[in-house]
């Protein structure tokens, strides 16, 4: 399996927006620098939460940063994505969150009651999604030093018994899930800029915490929950991308099958996006046992927000490491990793 | 969604694939040229080729205007924005095309002032919010974008707003396939037409490719539907050993064009005496300058134009890709040194140049590998 994962060397000669775009240039970045020189020699691919052994006991952990702009959006805000993204972090990785610590960066000048604002979005997030808010801290800029507040949060979780969530699980054959519409989140921020005189009145962003959907697949498919993940920057062709990396096989996306709304479509249509590389903040992928896919979905649509899981696409064997799309009627386009930054601070 | 899905219809799509597989004579080879970069693109997102028989070979031909320009143009735009009173302002499309000291995105993380717009009244929006400033706009395009950029022009005129310009690197498609047609490497059988060039110019400036050059071609839309449809006009006048212009865009593109447009173009912009192409090099009268009505807001007026000159890299065959004469993958770069992340050839960075669309939606259908390292 490591064979498809080839040493990167991050040689890029400056930060430029795409390295935070959460594609090719993140994944980069990531695997060149960061990962060689703070992560040692761990051959683990890299998930959404790190699992770790304190003392014998299991433990989740993740951190998060939230730069978006607008700060708040139709169907949210940055207080409550900073709650949901840890979250579902830690949730897509197989742990139930416990508690979060987090930190606010603020640009002085920012008028208190947008903090506060943000500060009960987060109380009340946090308290939809049963988690703890433990502790943290504040640092303040310069006015024109940031852009109004940035908010880290990191956050431990505790493993979900009974299942295992890695790459080197998946199998041929296996499917592809995915929790609903995609693309809501990226098209309603971009939109919500009001740059480009587009408006759409029923489009919201997506987020929410996904912990529940997940349970329910718990419930009746846990031998069979192989892989998942929250296709947030980048999106669901990202995600697949890294998932045909780290597995060393093939993804086979039903890109009729793929849920899109039509405003999201039209969004796309019109601005020569592909809603695979939009952000979702309130959905989940997941790879499960052919035997299991089936009972899988019906736990989804029958679980509040689930009713728009489908099943989108199959593993297979060749070509290994790529993820290919085939349509109605038999044509198979090749599906890259989102390259550059069409859509910056979308979260 | 309407206007879309009729023509993504599986059994439509399926049903002219059949047809062309029966029309298309199995003893013998066809090339056709699709001249718009938005036709290679939708060839390879909808994986049209997968439809086609094997004796059908797709040329992709010179109409994307980002992989056209040469890469002084770009320096010299840059140059214009080193101001930092300057707000650089251009499509989504220019921002990794490298220029000889980096790409516009590079400029921006170095801390020059570039915003993507989506139409140049949004270069014109910023101008009027940021009256301290000075927005130039990088104006690229065929017929296609021309009337818009011309449009904002007149009205920067009328209302009296000082503090823009724009940079034209508009250029026409007719010369172009002039171009192609007298290369006497190039071997085309017939052409897949032009379709958002189309709705401004109409269908009557391609008679001559038909009458004088003996190619059929027909005005083509971007849809799978439409491009295999197309395939199916282009046929059909073959086998009738026929070569006329035949109009396939109809929902869109009327014969004679848009009048408005036309007008517009012509009380803002005149022809260039010449102009040079990436990889074709000069050709005659095949660009669009700003009339000196106009000079006020004329990027190349206000400011100094080094009118840089930087030769492509050596080893880039971006010019036989252009023509059509090597594919994408036969170039020595392609995929190696050469990659959407990071272009040296143009026709890397557009989505609409052929290098791109084939190496994101082709190429690796073949190769087992996601790329994300650095070129070595």
């Amino acid at each position: 399996m490591n064979a498809v994962l080839s040493k990167i060397r991050f040689r890029d000669p400056q930060i430029e927006m795409a390295h935070g775009a959460g594609g090719k240039a993140s994944r980069r970045l990531v695997e060149g620098l960061f990962a060689p020189l703070l992560f040692g020699d761990s051959t683990e691919p890299l998930g959404d939460a790190a699992h770790l052994d304190v003392n014998g006991t299991r433990i989740a952990f993740t951190a998060d940063s939230f730069v978006v702009k607008p700060l708040r959006f139709p169907g949210g805000s940055i207080g409550e994505l900073a709650v949901n993204g840890t979250v579902n972090d830690l949730a897509v990785s197989g742990a139930r969150a416990q508690a979060l610590v987090v930190t606010y960066v603020l640009e002085a000048g920012l008028p208190s009651e947008i903090l506060e604002a943000e500060v009960r979005a987060m109380a009340k997030a946090a308290a939809c999604a049963s988690v703890v808010i433990a502790g943290g801290d504040t640092k303040v800029v310069e006015h024109g030093k940031a852009d109004s507040m940035y908010i880290t949060t990191a956050g431990i979780g505790r493993p979900i018994p009974g299942i295992n969530i890695a790459a080197a699980s998946v199998r041929p054959g296996d499917k592809v899930l995915v929790s609903g519409p995609i693309g809501d989140h990226g098209i309603t921020i971009l939109l919500a800029r009001g740059e480009l005189e587009l408006e759409a009145d029923e489009l919201c962003s997506d987020t929410r915490p996904v912990l529940p959907l997940i349970e329910a697949m718990v419930r009746v498919a846990a031998p069979g929950i192989r892989w998942m993940r929250d296709p947030t920057r980048g999106g669901v062709a990202t995600s697949l991308n890294e998932l045909a990396r780290d597995c060393g096989l093939g993804v086979m996306l039903w890109e009729d099958a793929v849920p899109v709304r039509d405003v999201v479509r039209g969004a796309c249509e019109l601005l020569g996006l592909d809603p695979l590389h939009i952000a979702n903040e309130g959905q989940f992928i997941a790879v499960i046992a052919p035997e299991y896919a089936d009972a899988a979905l019906r736990a989804l649509h029958e679980s509040p927000g689930g009713r728009g899981a489908v099943m989108i696409g199959e593993m297979r064997e060749e070509p290994s490491g790529t993820l290919l799309g085939t349509n109605g009627y038999g044509g198979v386009r090749a599906i890259d990793m989102l390259v550059g930054d069409p859509l910056p601070r979308i979260c | 969604m309407k206007f879309v899905d009729e023509f993504r219809d599986a059994a439509v799509i399926t049903k002219a694939s059949d047809e062309i597989r029966r029309l298309a004579d199995p003893g013998r080879q066809y090339r056709f040229m699709e001249v718009c970069g938005g036709h290679t693109h939708a060839i390879y997102r909808f994986g049209l080729k997968d439809l086609l028989p094997p004796n059908i070979e797709l040329v992709h031909g010179p109409g994307c205007p980002v992989c056209v320009l040469p890469m002084g143009r770009i320096d010299d735009g840059l140059s214009m924005a080193r101001d930092p009173n300057v707000i650089f302002c251009a499509f989504g499309d220019m921002m990794r095309v490298p220029g000889a000291h980096g790409s516009p995105l590079e400029h921006k993380a170095r801390g020059m002032d570039v915003r993507i717009v989506y139409s140049p009244s949004d270069a014109l929006n910023l101008a009027r919010k940021n009256p301290e400033k000075h927005v130039m706009f990088f104006a690229i395009g065929f017929e296609t974008t021309a009337p818009s950029t011309a449009l904002v022009l007149m009205r920067a005129k009328e209302q009296g707003i000082q503090n823009f310009s724009v940079f034209s690197n508009h250029v026409t498609i007719i010369p172009a396939i002039r171009a192609i047609l007298d290369s006497p490497d190039m071997r085309i059988d017939a052409f897949i037409g032009p379709g958002h060039v189309s709705t401004v110019i109409g269908c009557r400036p391609y008679e001559w490719i038909a009458r004088n050059e003996g190619r059929p071609i027909v005005v083509t839309g971007f849809e799978p539907a439409d491009i295999l449809q197309s395939i199916v006009m282009l046929l059909h006048q073959i086998r009738a050993r026929e070569a006329k212009v035949e109009n396939q865009y109809k929902r869109v593109v009327a014969w004679e064009g848009n009048h408005a447009a036309l007008k517009a173009m012509a009380e803002v912009f005149e022809l260039r005496p010449y102009f040079e192409w990436r990889g074709m090099g000069f050709i005659s009268q095949s660009a669009l300058r700003i009339r000196p009505s106009y000079a006020q807001w004329d990027a190349e007026q206000r400011f100094e134009t080094p009118g840089v000159r930087v030769t492509d890299p050596k080893a880039a065959q971006c010019g036989e890709v252009l023509k059509g004469v090597l594919r994408p993958a036969q170039c020595k770069l392609f995929g190696k040194e050469c990659t959407p992340e990071r272009p040296v050839g143009a026709l890397m960075v557009s989505s609409e140049g052929s290098c791109a669309a084939y190496y994101n939606y082709e190429h690796r259908k073949h190769s087992t590998l996601t790329t994300i390292g650095a070129p070595a």
